[in-house]
């Protein structure tokens, strides 16, 4: 089977100088959801901006079988959608419904055509509701359906999403899980959250320094890197009770 | 925060909200050019243009004492020409400076409070407003909401640590200005990025604007007559 994300042998520097990605090889097929772990820094987010040629550092990477250079950059935005992780950043438009249009309407659909697209979209994450709304007036966690919404109406074949349960309480991001495993598309969850990410994926891939160091079914790398909030066995818990 | 308060308006339901953008843009600039080239404010010609601005306000069921009080915020700027006319002896020319302007930043105000701003940068923008303004407006708009908020939180921040001396607390604020001027240029950052990601390649279209109705155009019709009618017979008795 083909890969629809290739990387090979990839490297970043960042302009300060600091090394971002050494070497990172990785491969994601159809139908997969992969969690990729690892801490603050690590080079998660840096690795995945460079799937849509928000950043070119040295080697190979390919999507849906076009390499990543800036002649398919248009087709490659097509077959990827990037989640961000501050949705205010990508909720830029007056109204919940021309935002979510923004993308057809960049890939030159008629005004006609992408209202539909938009529709359905937000009918996707359920909150057609909201479609004339300011998105600054929207919880949370509707501004990260919203901001999913946007990025389906692109109709993509894989979605990325980089910490999407940040500011998100436990219901949302219940639902925001529910709604993510009813969609095709294969998909990259970067994330701190092995709850979560356990709710969606079954393999995932550990970053350190840069570089990919496990690749795996999900249990044994949240085992084996301890990928579980708590207190650790020097720490109280809290005061005991008396008695 | 004014564009808090300005906003709820724009969301009610009146006569006004449901007239199209563009014809409360074109009865908003009549208005004005009558105001602007009516030579000498007389009493009773600044009352007829202050009663046409009071029907704007009332149409749009907007607070008439509130807007009354924020369209007084462009006094202290035109305050300071029409010091200089009173100076230069010139005192019914510095009271129609005054007047003239409360008046314009009301009758603004009306198009504001009964307009939201996606509708009305839409009714600019099919007047021939250029695209770039309307987006720099749009964006500008839109993030004030996230800086302020981000302002907010410092501030929150800073009273939590205590205030310190004047000097200390000057020197805070000066930090945080510095922090918030940053911050908002590494989220202009993140904001083109998420735009590239979606196709952007530097044009922006947008969904296609509402058609004008048969109501719009006796509204627009009533209200340039009325504007008409009240600057012409201003301009004759002005003759007389």
């Amino acid at each position: 089977m083909e890969p629809l994300i290739e990387v090979r042998g990839l490297r970043f520097r960042y302009d300060d100088g600091t090394l971002a990605l050494d070497g990172v090889d990785f491969q994601l097929f159809p139908g997969e959801t992969v969690a990729l772990f690892g801490r603050n820094g690590s080079g998660k987010t840096t690795f995945v901006h460079h799937l849509n040629g928000l950043l070119a550092g040295e080697g190979f990477v390919s999507v849906c079988g076009l390499q990543v250079e800036k002649r398919n950059l248009p087709a490659v935005r097509r077959k990827i959608g990037l989640v961000f992780q501050d949705s205010d950043e990508q909720l830029f438009m007056p109204t919940v419904i021309e935002d979510v249009a923004f993308g057809p309407l960049n890939r030159g659909q008629d005004t006609t055509a992408a209202m539909e697209t938009a529709s359905q979209a937000l009918r996707d994450v359920g909150l057609e509701a909201l479609a004339g709304r300011a998105p600054y007036h929207l919880s949370a966690g509707e501004k990260k359906r919203v901001a999913l919404a946007g990025i389906l109406a692109m109709e993509p074949e894989i979605l990325v999403l980089d910490e999407p349960t940040t500011f998100l309480d436990p219901p949302a991001q219940r639902d925001l899980a529910a709604l993510l495993r009813r969609l095709p598309q294969a998909k990259l969850v970067v994330t701190h959250d092995a709850r979560f990410a356990r709710a969606l994926a079954r393999r995932a891939v550990f970053f350190e320094k840069g570089r990919i160091v496990a690749d795996g079914p999900i249990d044994e790398i949240v085992d084996r890197f301890q990928w579980v909030p708590g207190t650790t066995s020097g720490e109280a818990a809290g005061p005991q009770p008396a008695g | 925060m004014h564009h808090v308060v300005i906003e709820n308006w724009s969301r009610g339901a009146s006569l006004l909200h449901a007239r199209d953008a563009r014809v409360k843009v074109i009865l908003l600039l009549a208005f004005l050019v009558a105001l602007a080239t009516t030579p000498r404010l007389t009493p009773a010609a600044s009352a007829c243009y202050a009663a046409l601005a009071i029907a704007g306000i009332l149409l749009g069921g907007l607070p008439l004492g509130s807007l009354l009080l924020r369209a007084a915020i462009v006094l202290p700027f035109t305050a300071t020409f029409a010091v200089f006319s009173l100076i230069a002896g010139d005192a019914p020319r510095a009271a129609g400076l005054l007047v003239k302007s409360y008046l314009s930043a009301a009758a603004v105000l009306v198009l504001v409070g009964t307009t939201p701003l996606a509708k009305l940068l839409r009714g600019l923008e099919s007047l021939g407003a250029p695209r770039l303004l309307t987006l720099v407006v749009q964006f500008l708009y839109r993030y004030l909401f996230v800086i302020s908020e981000q302002a907010q939180h410092m501030r929150l921040a800073a009273l939590c640590r205590g205030s310190g001396p004047r000097p200390l607390r000057f020197r805070a604020a000066a930090g945080a200005i510095a922090v918030l001027f940053a911050r908002s240029h590494q989220r202009a950052e993140g904001i083109h990025q998420a735009m590239l990601a979606r196709g952007f390649s530097g044009r922006t279209e947008l969904l296609s604007s509402t058609r004008i109705g048969l109501r719009d155009l006796l509204f627009l019709g009533a209200g340039l007559s009325l504007v008409l009618a009240l600057r012409t017979s201003l301009g004759v008795l002005w003759n007389l």
